[in-house]
């Protein structure tokens, strides 16, 4: 995908541009918010990531010039301030997702994923399906080869939510702020725990495991390994 | 209630006692006027008693006793102040301007005292006199005295003067200190507000000061100069935490990335890929840290009062409880959640206190073996709502209690765990950001620990600072 980057740090947007050059996109950058800006508005874009200070134009005016223009490329701010109010001025702002630095790129990556793949018009679904695994998001059940399956309403958020990103890397931050709308890192990691709660619910006595776990990154449902 | 504290004021009791010495000063200085004056009129109306007494005893000496009795009546009818009456034994009246023999009563110097009638045109008037009786050689009696009432007069003339005068002094003076006391209470208590609103953590509050010069006008500019210079140095403080905070998580940023790139450039069982990923994880304990210390620095310092809403407490330990219940089922723990009817709400940020919650959680599961119980319990108690988790591990010894909420303190029984010190500094400062209190005790085996917050419905009137504290107290002595 197309992806735009606008970043002042010039070090960290090199990094930022090669990791994702290497992860297969394709990469515009700028350093300032005006010619992020100009980028932004001459070109379609899959995704944009922005820092949330930089020279010229602020981020965050940056974000509002380009909805007030009706360009609704997703964006992901990136930010060193790590107040509680800044993530909501950013959301408020126009932006789709807020990750502070300093961040794991494979955090971006997924977020990158999940944000490109919410524009998706076919999103409003009332039925969801991997392989032999079904959701009926109306009457909230789930079914695998026919199957019910009993499960907690956290457990079918959890499990909605991976399914909807159905062959993406989702991490556990990205579980734990839109599962259970925390925004903070539990000590010890509880999410496992539900995860494999869930696997032995969906997984236990089939022969393909559906739930796997991405080294390093985190969880992916797909079909077929 | 407003008149009863301004009674209680210091300015209203100097008020109180200045009155009470200046009253007695003109009740002592009216009363020395008083009795001088008195002395002066009695001394005077005794000594002309006495020339009377002297002159006639020589009359009635030299004359024959029908003259001196025309003497007597001579005397009465002057019309002046003089009392006179002659009188045989058993004390009828022979010559005189006195109507009958009086009620006499002694006084001093051998003189005496009574009342007698006088007729003023229609009317007769009881008057005071003061005299001397002298019996005379045929068994007959003389009495002369003096008309003495005026003195009297005098003395009611004072009596009244004084009682008015003391009264309407102290209601006056009354008045004049209450009007004092509230003036002086009313600046006072633009301090006190002001004080409050900067208590409650909006330090850009200033005092107004006015343009007299006067003692409040000082204390005031004293008090601004004061708190400009703690918010400067608070502002100081933030802008280098601001800094640091940018300044290392640029850094940290990069060399994550850098790691990162590293890592996917090696075969992923490598010997360099595995100490790369150990190297990722180290850094990312590291900015853990960080992000932690920085969010409690934003908490202690109340940044974040505006996202406040009211929320529901019901919530945030169904929520918590929900996200660690799998974890103590997973390491063999009996894990319990009881929310008291009627739940509770509270205005607060509800992602902190849910973090805060999740902290004590934590450590509850982390330190309590298989088997064991952790109990979550949201309960009312007055216009608190208190939040306790309890287990049945090995607890906090009593003497550590208050030390472990400082930062990086960890206990060294706890030295193996994997933490970094800081969870229950967090708690602390979110507890103090919601003016709340957290506390620890001992379970008979084990810990609990409460976070309480105030009730929304039940906030105290404002929290006042009382005039009392603003005001120079008296060192204790001793």
């Amino acid at each position: 995908m197309r992806v735009l980057v606008v970043e002042d740090d010039l070090e960290a947007q090199r990094y930022l541009v090669k990791g994702l050059k290497e992860a297969g996109h394709v990469v515009d950058e700028a350093a300032d918010g005006e010619t992020g800006l100009t980028l932004a508005l001459s070109r379609p874009y899959d995704v944009a990531i922005i820092d949330r200070m930089l020279p010229r134009l602020d981020g965050l005016k940056l974000v509002e010039t380009l909805r007030q223009e009706r360009n609704t490329t997703p964006v992901l701010f990136l930010s060193a301030l790590s107040d509680v109010d800044d993530r909501i001025k950013g959301l408020r702002a126009g932006g789709d997702d807020y990750l502070t630095k300093p961040y794991a790129f494979a955090e971006l990556l997924a977020r990158l994923d999940a944000l490109v793949r919410r524009r998706d018009p076919g999103s409003i679904k009332t039925r969801v399906a991997v392989g032999d695994l079904e959701l009926d998001l109306l009457s909230r059940t789930a079914r695998r080869n026919g199957s019910a399956i009993e499960l907690q309403p956290r457990e079918f958020r959890l499990l909605e939510y991976l399914m909807r990103h159905a062959g993406q890397i989702v991490t556990r931050t990205m579980l734990l702020e839109n599962v259970w709308e925390y925004h903070f890192d539990p000590q010890t990691n509880v999410i496992d725990v539900h995860i494999s709660r869930l696997r032995a619910k969906i997984d236990k006595g089939f022969e393909a495991p559906l739930l796997h776990t991405v080294r390093g990154a985190g969880y992916m449902i797909r079909a077929h390994a | 209630m407003r008149t009863h504290k301004i009674l209680r004021t210091q300015a209203f009791r100097i008020v109180a006692i200045y009155l009470a010495i200046f009253a007695l000063s003109a009740f002592a200085l009216v009363g020395f006027v008083y009795w001088n004056t008195a002395r002066v009129l009695d001394r005077e109306t005794d000594a002309t008693i006495q020339a009377e007494v002297t002159g006639l005893v020589e009359q009635y000496q030299r004359l024959p006793f029908y003259t001196f009795t025309d003497v007597i009546i001579g005397r009465s009818v002057r019309g002046d102040e003089g009392l006179y009456l002659l009188a045989n034994n058993n004390h009828r009246v022979i010559a005189g301007n006195l109507d009958s023999w009086p009620q006499i009563s002694p006084a001093e110097n051998g003189l005496v005292e009574f009342s007698y009638q006088r007729r003023i045109g229609a009317t007769t008037q009881l008057r005071r006199a003061r005299g001397q009786v002298f019996m005379l050689a045929q068994g007959f009696y003389l009495l002369v005295a003096r008309d003495v009432d005026e003195r009297r007069q005098l003395e009611s003339v004072f009596q009244t003067a004084l009682l008015w005068g003391t009264g309407l002094m102290i209601l006056i003076g009354l008045a004049g200190g209450f009007l004092i006391s509230r003036r002086v209470l009313a600046r006072l208590d633009v301090i006190n507000r002001t004080s409050g609103q900067i208590i409650r953590g909006d330090l850009s509050q200033r005092v107004p000061e006015g343009h007299r010069g006067d003692e409040f006008d000082d204390l005031a500019h004293n008090l601004n100069r004061m708190l400009d210079r703690i918010e400067r140095l608070l502002r100081g403080i933030r802008e280098v935490s601001d800094n640091v905070a940018h300044d290392l998580r640029s850094p940290l940023n990069r060399l994550r990335n850098r790691l990162e790139l590293a890592a996917m450039r090696q075969p992923p069982d490598s010997e360099t890929g595995r100490d790369i990923d150990a190297a990722v994880q180290e850094t990312d304990r590291l900015i853990g840290t960080f992000n932690s210390l920085l969010l409690i620095a934003e908490a202690e310092a109340g940044s974040v009062r505006e996202t406040m809403h009211e929320i529901s407490l019901t919530d945030v330990i169904e929520g918590v409880g929900e996200l660690y219940c799998p974890l103590a089922e997973e390491r063999g723990q009996h894990f319990s959640v009881t929310i008291s009817p009627g739940g509770a709400v509270i205005r607060g940020n509800r992602n902190l206190i849910s973090q805060a919650l999740a902290n004590l959680v934590d450590n509850a599961i982390k330190y309590t073996p298989a088997g064991g119980n952790v109990s979550v319990a949201l309960e009312n108690s007055g216009g608190q709502a208190v939040l306790t988790v309890k287990d049945d591990g090995p607890g906090i010894p009593a003497a550590d209690r208050e030390r472990v909420i400082q930062r990086f303190v960890r206990l060294e029984s706890s030295r193996n765990s994997p933490g970094t010190g800081l969870g229950l500094s967090l708690v602390a400062a979110v507890a103090s950001l919601h003016e709340g209190r957290l506390s620890f005790g001992d379970n008979h085996p084990g810990l609990w620990a409460t976070l309480s917050f105030r009730r929304v419905g039940d906030e105290p009137r404002m929290a006042r600072v009382s005039t009392q504290e603003l005001l120079p107290q008296p060192e204790p002595v001793g």
